[in-house]
């Protein structure tokens, strides 16, 4: 089956590796948190302050905020907007970020 | 005409927004001589419809997600000759979150930069020209906030950008052209496009509209669609919705069923369909918060623009679909009006009446099109009626469709603004962008954009330094002591 990677026959450096609540998980240069998560089947990493229901990207381009992330003990970045380095360390979030 | 490189003294405009509209405003205004900076919140020129892979990703062939390459080809070209020519300055990752006229008559656009967006950046110039573009609009439905349900035009930025889809199958749907492209996008990147889901009955498009569509550019473009569609064997079921969303903790299956005229679910003809993703849309709204700042006319969702796409403010001009929402030719038309009649006046010769012909002519005829287009894909009918109480319908505070109906049926609310004051619905991070049309169509009150001080969250204390700098007070801000210090500014 074809990958959109291979449709636009992409050719990125190698894949690093950063980490989701601790377990590693590769990534691409280029790609954002969302992009990465993604990639490797993740489609939730937060939790509503109220209910607690998952929630990820919604709507792809910053504006909604479902997709809100702790990257590198900073809460509530946009996994869609935010781009990833190597090492970098993601955290799901839950509630408004601040009391995990 | 030959390229005029303008001096340190040139006129500076800033253009707000690298897609379409914002990059044919720029080039026209640099080609005339005028120093332009072109601001935009990505990292790469194109906006949402020429939106491009990450550079770090190396794609050699971005064009075969794309439509109307050439167009951007020459796009991209233009703006790289005028970068080296010192004629335009291209600021990328540039949040712009307020702009407002400064003392000396020019103006200040605010901006934030750099590694989580902390850094604050300030241009100033003679005239500011926003080309902002929209978000997508989506209805809710039981299920919608699962994961997996994305917005379409999100779906397709994950895919152009990122070269990335959620798993293998998918459902496209909703309503609008959007729907196109992004379904065939989809299946040529790999996915299982398992039905394409339209509200509207595109058949409707009166005979008119065929004429409209008979210039070769539509007729391609529609053409090349239903080919497509059809070689990934996607299958299109009109005047049919997404009645549910199914799964847990994340999205397993949707149920579809087939319309009625009155906009009620036909009996016997609802089924499910398992899919990994439901790109789904209803159409776009203008951004309007940075015209609205300046004290920009809005007229209806959108800016309010004139024939040479100036707002009603002086100095400033507005262009693609922060004034009404047409597609990318449009876009390209109005920013190319916009940049030329901007040059003009800042290098103080006004356009006469029949300054650009032609430019002016394709914008009526797309205008035309697009507004025969509206017609026919409506909300769908019904959609209201199908929102259980349970239903999450302001997706930031977790505001239930439950607790709307009871503010308006209980509480006598007869306004989006008192829902809101009782619901806290519209009053979270994205500040009603993504609620908002539906708190209004559930209350029975008529959509008005919201009014936001702010077109992006602000750090406390870039607003307090921007405050002084200016003077004045900075804006309303509030703290939603929620995030890490920023004030989304309130609306209502
Ligand atoms: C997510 C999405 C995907 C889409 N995909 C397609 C598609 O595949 N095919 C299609 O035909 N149509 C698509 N559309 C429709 C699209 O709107 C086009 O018609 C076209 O891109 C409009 O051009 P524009 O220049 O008016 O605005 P846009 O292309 O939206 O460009 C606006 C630009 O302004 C920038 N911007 C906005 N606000 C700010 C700010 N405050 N600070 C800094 N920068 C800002 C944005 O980053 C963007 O680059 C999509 C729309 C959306 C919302
Ligand atoms: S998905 Fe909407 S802000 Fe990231």
């Amino acid at each position: 089956m074809r990958t959109p990677l291979e449709l636009a026959d992409a050719r990125p450096g190698p894949a690093f590796t950063v980490t989701l609540d601790g377990r590693e998980i590769e990534a691409l240069p280029g790609q954002t948190v969302a992009a990465a998560l993604w990639s490797a089947g993740i489609t939730s990493w937060r939790g509503t302050r109220g209910e607690d229901r998952p929630r990820g990207v919604f709507c792809g381009i910053g504006v909604c905020f479902d997709c809100l992330v702790t990257l590198n003990d900073r809460p509530n970045q946009r996994a869609c907007l935010a781009p990833l380095h190597p090492g970098d360390a993601i955290r799901t979030q839950r509630g408004t970020g601040h009391d995990d | 005409m030959t390229d005029r490189c303008p001096g340190r003294d040139a006129p500076h405009l800033a253009v707000i927004g690298a897609g379409p509209a914002g990059l044919a405003a720029a080039l026209a205004a640099a080609a005339r001589g005028v120093r332009v900076t072109l601001l935009d919140a990505e990292p790469e020129a194109g906006g949402q419809f020429y939106r491009q892979p990450a550079a770090a990703l190396r794609a050699r062939r971005p064009q075969a997600l794309h439509h109307q390459w050439r167009t951007f080809a020459r796009l991209r070209h233009g703006l790289a000759r005028h970068i080296a020519a010192g004629r335009v300055r291209h600021a990328r990752e540039h949040h712009v979150w307020f702009a407002e006229r400064a003392p000396d008559g020019g103006f200040t656009v605010h901006a934030l930069t750099g590694p989580g967006r902390g850094d604050p950046a300030e241009v100033r110039a003679d005239a500011v020209l926003l080309a902002t573009g929209g978000h997508e609009t989506v209805l809710p439905f039981p299920g919608w906030t699962l994961p997996g349900v994305v917005t379409a035009g999100g779906a397709q930025a994950m895919l152009k950008a990122g070269l990335v889809t959620s798993g293998n199958t998918a459902v496209v749907a909703g309503t609008g052209p959007l729907l196109l492209p992004v379904a065939t996008g989809l299946a040529a990147a790999g996915v299982d496009v398992r039905a394409l889901v339209e509200s509207a009955d595109p058949g409707a498009l009166p005979r008119q509209a065929r004429a409209l569509a008979a210039q070769p550019g539509k007729l391609a473009e529609g053409a090349l669609y239903a080919g497509q569609l059809l070689r990934h064997r996607v299958r299109v079921l009109t005047r049919h919705t997404v009645v549910e969303a199914h799964g847990t903790e994340r999205l397993e299956a949707v149920t579809v069923a087939a319309l009625d005229a009155g906009g009620r679910t036909r009996p016997g003809t609802a089924r499910r369909i398992a899919c990994a993703t439901l790109a789904v849309g209803h159409g776009m709204l203008p951004h309007t918060d940075l015209a609205d700042a300046l004290g920009c006319r809005l007229a209806g969702p959108a800016v309010h623009a004139d024939d040479e796409q100036r707002t009603d403010v002086p100095g400033v001009w507005a262009a693609g679909e922060c004034t009404g929402v047409g597609g990318a030719a449009l876009s390209l038309a109005e920013g190319h009006i916009a940049g030329r009649s901007a040059a003009a006046r800042l290098l103080g010769a006004p356009p006469g009446p029949d300054a650009w012909p032609e430019a002016a002519r394709t914008r009526a005829r797309l205008r035309a099109f697009s507004a025969v287009l509206d017609a026919v894909y409506t909300p769908p009918p019904g959609w209201g009626e199908r929102v259980t109480d349970a239903t999450v319908v302001c997706r930031c505070e977790e505001v239930t469709a439950g607790a709307i109906r009871a503010s308006v049926r209980e509480l006598g609310a007869g306004d989006v603004r008192t829902v809101k004051l009782l619901t806290r619905a519209g009053m979270g991070w994205c500040q009603g962008r993504m609620c908002a049309p539906a708190v209004a169509g559930l209350a029975g009150c008529a959509f008005t954009p919201s009014r936001r001080p702010f077109a992006r969250p602000v750090p406390l204390g870039v607003l307090a330094r921007a405050g002084e700098d200016a003077g004045g007070d900075g804006g309303r801000a509030e703290d939603q002591g929620e995030g890490d210090g920023r004030a989304a500014g309130a609306g209502g």
